[in-house]
């Protein structure tokens, strides 16, 4: 474990947590643009965050150790996440646990806790919230883990470290199941960061909301840091898809300059998933809570075949 | 070869002529005479096959031997008898309205056409023409069943072209997996590596991996077409509620060509094949089809839906048979196809002036037809007797030899088929003697029914029971060794 | 046979393919049209890219019967018989898109399954492509089956004959110009005649709904 892994596992965590809000506010400008709309600042998300740090947190009367303790817990799996997800360098101290399905895990470990938080309050809103995440949560694991599965069978493995270095490697080539596992994650990150269309992060109309939902009972800097765990989650999700499917420009520690270079080619990476992401959100409808299923069935299903059609064509 | 020619040129020329002149008085009689054009030059095509051996035609496009010669035959035949008896059915059809000037040219243009697609099919030496012409048969035939433009009419002309349709589309997979085979071996490729003469040529270096997929997708695709169970479900709709003389050549003509097809494939697969697959297959939906269709034929209440299952029934025999193989069993198959052509259409040709007679097809209300009119009674009665297989007609016989073989060879299946062929003749029995006998309650037709097709068949039937003249031997042990090996 | 016109087919039969499960869990009769004329573009292509590596001329033509006939008469017909007909609406399935997508699943791995042997000695072009054609077909059918409206089970027997055209082209290098100038006229008029059979079955049952059509029943 070298100087210059630490300090790239480093500046991968504190880059993460610096540039996740950002990325939330591109997102959220670029969205605003393209209806139309004045446009917030880039930096509203840190605003947002600035405030809310500085307000009193309001507790339930009932409110037990779980719900106060939920906040941290979903902000340290993000980070964690963030953290073996490799979007700067393939050089890090923590790639031996940078495993696909762990990294499932961690989104699910941090699932797990908010929704319990949820429930806890006894707030109708928060149960109708926690059912709807598990519903979404419970379909989007399987094809999240199928999209990281054809994929590591192009690469051999599962680690996302290897699988980046592999691809990176290798020529640009036309890999039917990569393409395939592509378009399915979309529809799961989509779905995962409650975006368009099967929730609404800008919205608090009780018949569609989930996320919103979720987190209704918390206030001050309890919110504060689920805001920047959403982020950081938004974050996370665009460094996989960034590492499965465009993993060029990752540096892989050979020098410690390399991951310099690294960085502004993420941020150009980060910027054009963002405006992507803000015109997919545009020219989509919201879909219907029962319809939700039959989104995320078909990016399963996509991931799948592209899986079969791997095994079918050899390669 | 000028005959080939003349065989398919006619009943296209017919199709065309009578697609503009269809609607005339004279048009019935000009399709009787391009029928009769037809079978003149099959007569002659086959005093040709008979006397030189087979003959190619066309760039080995077309090919004639022994096995489709008779088919051919029999064909023109049936396709002349059948449109000698449409000429007082259809005039009578007019006179109860149900037929229009419009409806009649599209039915005689049609008529034609089918025919043509048929011989064609039979003819080709191109498995691929040969699709092509089948499919264009099930689209003349749709037209065919729905040309009364009733509810129930659409509905079956649907669901025919539907099922069909997709039956025989997989078939095409299974002609484009056949190719892929043949093209590995036959270095020419290209249109060489679909004619079957190519294709027997070098049937036992064919991979059998491929064979066998393809011969399954070609059976359950031209099974559809022969009416097989359990993909029978268009075939009871499109006899009964098409005209007469349409459910006469579908099961007269219609079916044998597709098991003409299979055993076409058959011959093939067996010869790439160490396991006798093809044949099990054969034997294994043709007993199900006999079983099932016993059964549905004895809950029948519609006459021509009850013979069409009569119909499904003796398809399962034959495919039954030539499953069976050898050639013993493969000349009873084409014996008992020979004669369940000719007496089904012959049994059809009553039941439509019967049904006509009595202004219904539910068998509870024809009663007295011997009263009514001696002759349809008697036509019907014999034909009933020598479907179900009464001694001596030729069915009697034919089914006899499937029996005795089955017996010796696949004993596990003769109880069954025993059981099938008694429930059968159970029900046609009584439901025709009903029919047959009884106070009349109906009255005569205003047109003289042309039944002369029904004595001719009935007595062709019978002489194939009792007499098999030389020749017609030679010439169904020729095709039954080329069949059965 | 170069390694990139491999990988373009391997990739057009995987776009087939997914445009026929599009097709299972579409809705509108108006989409299910357009992906009908995606799966046709996607054929022109597959048909041009084999004539071009094999250098087979005749190829080029099929590639252009397919775009007259599959890009652009066909669904120009159906497009004027939804029209007239008035049928854009949503059609419901009778089993549910999640329950359909999953039997779609388990019939590509049969299908895969049953094409692997064959694959595996295959020496055409792409050796995938066998297996999905035959998943295409399936998928077609199983489309008819589930349907119980006639434009969308048209529209599937016509997307079960893409599947075996992929097949033909993809798998074989092409059949005969004759057997397929055949199969071509076939299909044409196969459309036309169930375009009209469509009017007639509107004026007697008032109504497109083939459970209408349930009265010929074994009784």
């Amino acid at each position: 474990m070298s100087a210059a892994s630490l300090s790239a596992q480093f500046l991968d965590i504190v880059i993460a947590l610096l540039l996740a809000p950002l990325l939330t506010g591109w997102v959220n400008q670029w969205r605003a643009r393209l209806q139309n709309r004045s446009a917030p600042s880039l930096l509203q998300p840190y605003r947002l965050l600035h405030k809310l740090f500085h307000k009193e947190s309001v507790l339930a009367e009932h409110a037990s150790p779980l719900f106060r303790g939920a906040p941290y817990i979903l902000l340290g799996c993000m980070t964690l996440a963030c953290a073996i997800v490799p979007t700067l360098s393939t050089d890090l101290p923590l790639a031996p646990a940078a495993d696909a399905i762990a990294l499932v895990g961690l989104f699910a470990l941090g699932r797990l806790f908010i929704s319990l938080a949820a429930m806890d309050i006894g707030t109708a809103f928060g149960t109708l919230g926690a059912r709807r995440e598990m519903l979404v949560g419970f379909l989007a694991e399987p094809a999240l883990l199928m999209v990281l599965f054809s994929v590591s069978q192009i690469a051999g493995s599962t680690s996302l470290t290897t699988i980046v270095e592999r691809l990176a490697d290798q020529g640009p080539a036309i890999y039917t199941s990569v393409m395939f596992a592509g378009v399915a994650f979309t529809l799961v990150a989509l779905a995962e960061n409650a975006r368009i269309p099967v929730d609404n992060p800008a919205t608090h109309l009780e018949l569609t909301m989930i996320h919103e939902a979720l987190i209704l009972e918390y206030s001050g800097r309890h919110l504060a840091l689920i805001e920047w765990a959403a982020s950081l989650k938004l974050f996370a999700y665009s460094g996989i898809g960034l590492a499965l499917f465009f993993p060029w420009g990752v540096s892989e520690g050979q020098s410690p300059f390399a991951v310099l270079y690294a960085l502004p080619v993420l941020i150009l990476k980060l910027a054009i998933g963002g405006f992507l992401l803000a015109v997919l959100e545009t020219i989509s409808a919201k879909l219907r809570i029962f319809r939700v299923p039959e989104f995320l069935a078909t990016a399963f299903l996509l991931a799948v075949i592209g899986m079969l059609v791997n095994n079918l064509q050899g390669h | 070869m000028e005959a080939l020619h003349a065989v398919l040129f006619i009943p296209l020329l017919g199709s065309l002529v009578l697609a503009w002149t269809g609607h005339r008085d004279f048009a019935r009689d000009l399709n009787v005479g391009f029928s009769l054009a037809t079978f003149i030059a099959a007569c002659v095509l086959t005093a040709e096959v008979i006397s030189q051996g087979p003959v190619f035609g066309w760039h080995r496009e077309f090919f004639i031997d022994p096995l489709n010669v008779f088919l051919v035959t029999l064909t023109a035949f049936v396709g002349l008898t059948t449109a000698i008896f449409s000429r007082p059915y259809m005039r009578i059809e007019q006179d109860h309205g149900k037929m229009t000037p419009r409806r009649l040219r599209l039915y005689h243009s049609m008529y034609q056409l089918f025919n043509c697609t048929m011989l064609i099919a039979l003819t080709t030496n191109n498995i691929g023409i040969m699709w092509v012409a089948m499919e264009a048969a099930t689209l003349a035939t749709v037209l065919l069943v729905s040309v009364y433009r009733t509810a129930a009419s659409l509905e079956a002309a649907w669901k025919y072209f539907i099922l069909c349709g997709v039956g025989i589309a997989q078939a095409l997979f299974g002609i484009i997996l056949l190719y892929m085979a043949a093209e590995k071996v036959i270095e020419v490729g290209g249109d060489d590596a679909l004619l079957w003469t190519n294709l027997e040529a070098v049937k036992d270096r064919l991979d059998p991996n491929i064979i066998t997929l393809a011969f399954a997708f070609l059976f359950i695709g031209y099974g559809t077409k022969i009416g097989l169970a359990p993909m029978h479900n268009w075939l009871p709709d499109a006899h009964a509620e098409g005209p007469t003389p349409v459910s006469a050549v579908l099961s007269g003509l219609l079916l044998n060509i597709a098991l003409y097809a299979v055993l076409r494939f058959k011959v093939l697969t067996d010869g790439a094949l160490e396991s006798p697959l093809a044949g099990n297959l054969m034997m294994g939906f043709g007993l199900f089809s006999v079983v099932l269709a016993a059964f549905f034929l004895s809950r029948q209440r519609d006459i021509k839906r009850m013979f069409a299952y009569s119909s499904i029934e003796h398809m399962g025999l034959i495919t039954f048979a030539f499953g069976m193989g050898g050639p013993l069993a493969t000349f009873a198959g084409l014996l008992h196809m020979t004669v369940h052509s000719l007496i089904k259409s012959a049994i059809f040709f009553t039941v439509g002036h019967a049904a006509q007679t009595a202004g219904t097809q539910l068998m509870e209300e024809i009663k007295g037809l011997i009263k009514v009119s001696p002759t349809i009674g008697w036509g019907m009665m014999l034909g009933a007797l020598a479907i179900v297989g009464m001694p001596p007609f030729g069915v009697f016989a034919s089914e006899f030899l499937i029996l005795t073989t089955a017996m010796r060879e696949q004993p596990w299946a003769t109880p069954l088929l025993l059981l099938a062929l008694g429930v059968a003749f159970a029900a046609v029995f009584s439901r025709v003697q009903s029919m047959v006998f009884g106070d009349a309650t109906i009255r005569p037709l205003a047109h003289p029914p042309a039944l002369l097709p029904v004595f001719i068949h009935i007595g062709l039937g019978l002489l194939l029971g009792l007499y098999i003249p030389p020749y017609l031997d030679g010439w169904y042990r020729q095709a039954a060794g080329m069949v059965g090996g | 046979m170069s390694g990139l016109s491999i990988q373009l087919i391997d990739f057009l039969a995987a776009l087939l393919l997914m445009l026929s499960f599009a097709m299972i869990s579409q809705r509108r009769i108006l989409s299910l049209i357009h992906l009908f004329t995606l799966q046709g573009i996607t054929l022109v292509a597959t048909t041009a890219i084999v004539a071009h590596a094999t250098g087979q001329e005749h190829l080029y033509l099929s590639a252009g019967l397919t775009f007259a006939l599959k890009v652009i008469l066909i669904p120009l017909l159906l497009h004027r018989i939804i029209d007239r007909l008035n049928v854009r609406w949503d059609v419901e399935t009778l089993i549910n898109i999640p329950t359909l997508m999953i039997i779609g699943i388990v019939l590509v791995i049969v299908a895969f399954d049953l094409a692997l042997p064959i694959a595996k000695l295959s020496t055409s072009i792409a050796r995938g492509t066998l297996g999905i054609a035959l998943a295409c077909v399936l998928l077609s059918l199983m489309m008819m089956i589930t349907r119980s409206k006639a434009v969308p089970q048209v529209i599937g027997f016509l997307s079960l004959e893409n599947g075996l055209f992929f097949a033909a082209t993809a798998s074989t290098n092409g059949m005969p110009m004759v057997v397929e100038l055949g199969i071509a006229l076939d299909v044409l008029v196969g459309v036309l005649i169930l375009g009209v059979f469509m009017f007639h079955i509107r004026e007697q049952f008032e109504s497109l709904d083939i459970r209408h059509l349930e009265r010929l029943k074994e009784d």
